[in-house]
């Protein structure tokens, strides 16, 4: 393809290629400090829906070793956002090597706080805000597990912040590298951050997953417990490739739920949420 | 043809092999090899395969035999649900519907 | 790399993939996913010595392939359960019988929905049992697609599974109504195979017809690399079984007015994967070039090249299925409700 470029975001090699330049600088920049990549594990396309729309109205559709039939082609102004799904997406679909939660992680110590939820319950940010403080941050997106040992594997791909979070870190971190922002996504407000340098020069370093939370945003400040059984759905439901895994996931996902103890957190605040993870983390890991 | 050479079905569990049997606080996991599925289920459920053993056996067979180990209080419809228990099972492929031996 | 001839050549001769840099071998496992041949791929490479990155993508590839594979036979134990007051012959077709055969071509395999074949007076009541047994249900409820499919087509229109989420195609024959071949379904039907627990597969030369019917009469060429590797192992196999093969599968060809597609497979076959053949079919015929040069039309990034061919095998696949006037009127539905 006309642009093209290789990067490596943990275990994984990824191959962008572009119709346009301006994607494809974007990432050149924010994806600096990452180790590049010979071999690529999954290829991104981002295409001209048609030969003269490259010039026209353009806008890249989001194409690659697996994708969405009907997935909307975004406006080319959001080409950046475009990779980043399509790179999700190929991890998502055909990763086979790790079992993949869609969780938060971050490291203390060499053990992990793992966190998972609906999109909207704050697992993103909280991640992107412990990593400024004392814990190293391990990824955003997905954790993913060791089939063998159990280890969390990094994944720290560009931070994705949406809306108020856009603001929000922007005063935690003003040393933070951010990308353009990119506004009227389907998500609304979106801007990518780099991760501290220690996420991304510790990409290989593993952890020992050690407490699990199921935080929710919006609510009173709580704690719950919940039933193994539960837990274990709902990861089942968090996994995009349990299934695929078969018996090794079904090992590794069991062992997971009953060595990991896990709670079920609501906040309404940032500080709130530091100090119940603090708490549990002192309590339980 | 099931149900219809006998009015009496009978039923036989899936070989032990293909299950891996795992409990979890108040509910057991039940992965089954051959499909890759992973069922999350609740008593009696893994009583009524561990008992039905290799065996082809009716609802009132497996009644019979849990009432004989866990000394349950044989209730009126307690056959009854037993035999729904069956049929879902034989739903997900845990339990084979089979001819009447 | 302006076509698929890495991949082929990957796949003939697994030994040579040794040479390629970083570059290539990204290349190759892209259009090998391209083409859903990475499993098959991965399975031809297993035992030799390559760099750890490529072995990790190729081990995931195998465990995607043996994923498929669990997934495609458990299928089709659901639809035999749902079937078992079915009075009358279950053909397995496509992967899952290949799996299910435990026949070279199903190693590695990549397989999707589940094709079953059934007599055509017995359609309904397989439909009827898969709907209240089965737990399946149609995609969609469109008035004109099922009186199409019911009218025109070979299978009734697709069901999905309301709880696995996989799709089942029930077939009475292997190609529409429309087609100008017209193979004998029944005595597909009557020669198949009983593998155990009421299901069968296509007798070997029905097999490899149904293969080549399926490359040449009934797509436009897209995925041909793979049916091809299909037909490759199926002929390799069934011939060096059985030496009455070749004869047979003429005869068997003929009888379902099928020779030119079949005989142009192996040839098709015999040229990019060197299945060896009778002599008697092997002269080529003239556009045997044009296909192949479809079949390899994908570049090193996935992506589907040389538009020009593919539009006029598209055009072409529409004539072979249906008679010019249902095309239009075919089309005009399409139009009227996009």
């Amino acid at each position: 393809m006309r642009h093209e470029f290789h990067v490596r975001v943990g275990p994984a090699a990824f191959r962008i290629g572009s119709d346009w330049r301006a994607p494809i600088d974007q990432m050149r920049a924010l994806y600096a400090d990452y180790p590049a990549a010979d071999f690529t594990d999954f290829t991104v396309r981002l295409e001209a829906a048609r030969f003269l729309r490259r010039f026209l109205r353009p806008s890249a559709a989001i194409n690659g070793d697996y994708r969405l039939p009907d997935a909307a082609p975004l406006p080319l102004g959001q080409g950046l956002l475009a990779a980043e799904m399509g790179m999700n997406l190929q991890m998502a679909l055909g990763w086979r090597r790790q079992l993949i939660l869609h969780a938060s992680a971050v490291e203390r110590e060499g053990r992990a706080l793992i966190m998972t939820g609906a999109s909207g319950s704050g697992k993103s940010t909280l991640s992107a805000m412990l990593g400024q403080k004392n814990w190293r941050f391990m990824g955003d997106e997905f954790a993913l597990i060791d089939m063998v040992s159990g280890d969390a594997v990094p994944y720290p791909r560009l931070i994705s912040l949406k809306n108020e979070a856009i603001a929000a870190m922007q005063k935690h971190a003003p040393d933070a590298r951010f990308g353009p922002l990119m506004q009227g996504t389907p998500k609304g407000d979106i801007r990518h951050m780099v991760p501290p340098a220690p996420a991304i020069v510790r990409m290989q370093a593993r952890a020992k997953p050690a407490l699990l939370l199921f935080p929710r945003f919006g609510y009173e400040p709580a704690v719950r417990e919940i039933d193994a059984g539960e837990v274990f759905m709902r990861l089942t439901q968090a996994s995009t490739n349990y299934v695929a895994l078969g018996e090794a996931g079904f090992e590794a996902l069991t062992r997971f739920v009953q060595n990991i103890p896990a709670r079920a957190i609501d906040y309404q605040s940032g500080e709130q949420a530091e100090a119940l993870v603090n708490q549990l983390w002192d309590q339980l890991a | 043809m099931s149900g219809t050479a006998s009015p009496i079905q009978h039923y036989r569990a899936e070989k032990a092999g293909e299950l891996i049997i795992q409990p979890l606080d108040i509910m057991t996991l039940i992965y089954h090899r051959r499909s890759g599925i992973t069922h999350i289920v609740a008593d009696p459920v893994p009583q009524i395969l561990e008992i039905m053993k290799q065996d082809i056996v009716t609802a009132g067979d497996v009644m019979q035999r849990l009432t004989d180990i866990f000394d349950l209080e044989n209730r009126p419809d307690s056959g009854a649900v037993i035999s729904e228990r069956l049929k879902e099972l034989s739903l997900l492929g845990l339990v084979e519907m089979i001819d009447a031996p | 790399m302006k076509d698929a001839a890495i991949l082929v050549r990957a796949l003939r001769d697994p030994a040579s993939t040794t040479a390629l840099d970083s570059g290539g071998w990204t290349a190759l496992l892209t259009l090998a996913r391209a083409e859903l041949l990475l499993g098959t791929l991965a399975r031809r490479l297993e035992g030799i010595d390559l760099p750890q990155p490529i072995q990790a993508a190729l081990i995931d590839a195998r465990l995607n392939a043996e994923y498929q594979r669990r997934s495609a036979l458990w299928e089709a134990d659901c639809a035999r359960r749902a079937l078992t007051e079915f009075d009358g012959g279950i053909v397995l077709m496509k992967g899952t019988a290949y799996v299910a055969a435990g026949l070279k071509a199903g190693e590695g395999r990549h397989i999707g929905d589940l094709d079953i074949m059934v007599a055509h007076k017995a359609i309904a009541g397989a439909e009827r049992l898969l709907l209240t047994q089965g737990g399946w249900e149609w995609v969609k409820e469109d008035a004109y697609d099922d009186a199409y499919y019911r009218d025109h087509m070979h299978e009734l229109p697709p069901m999905i599974h309301k709880e696995r989420d996989r799709m089942i195609d029930v077939h009475h024959t292997i190609l529409p109504m429309t087609a100008r071949p017209q193979p004998d379904a029944a005595a597909m039907l009557d020669d198949a195979i009983d593998i155990g627990n009421g299901l069968s597969i296509f007798a070997p030369e029905d097999m490899v017809c149904h293969c080549a019917a399926h490359l040449i009469a009934d797509g436009d060429l897209t995925g041909g690399l793979r049916n091809l590797w299909d037909m490759h192992c199926l002929l390799s196999e069934f011939s060096a079984q059985d030496t009455q093969f070749w004869a047979q599968l003429a005869a068997r060809s003929r009888h379902h007015q099928l020779q030119p597609a079949v005989q142009r497979a192996a040839r098709l076959s015999a040229r990019l994967y060197g299945t060896s053949i009778p002599q008697s079919w092997a002269k080529a015929h003239w556009h045997d070039s044009l296909f192949i040069r479809r079949i390899l039309a994908r570049d090193g990034w996935g992506r589907g090249s040389a538009p020009l061919t593919r539009l006029l095998f598209y055009i072409r696949s529409h004539w072979l299925r249906m008679p010019p006037l249902m095309l239009a009127r075919h089309l005009w539905t399409k139009w009227r409700k996009a």
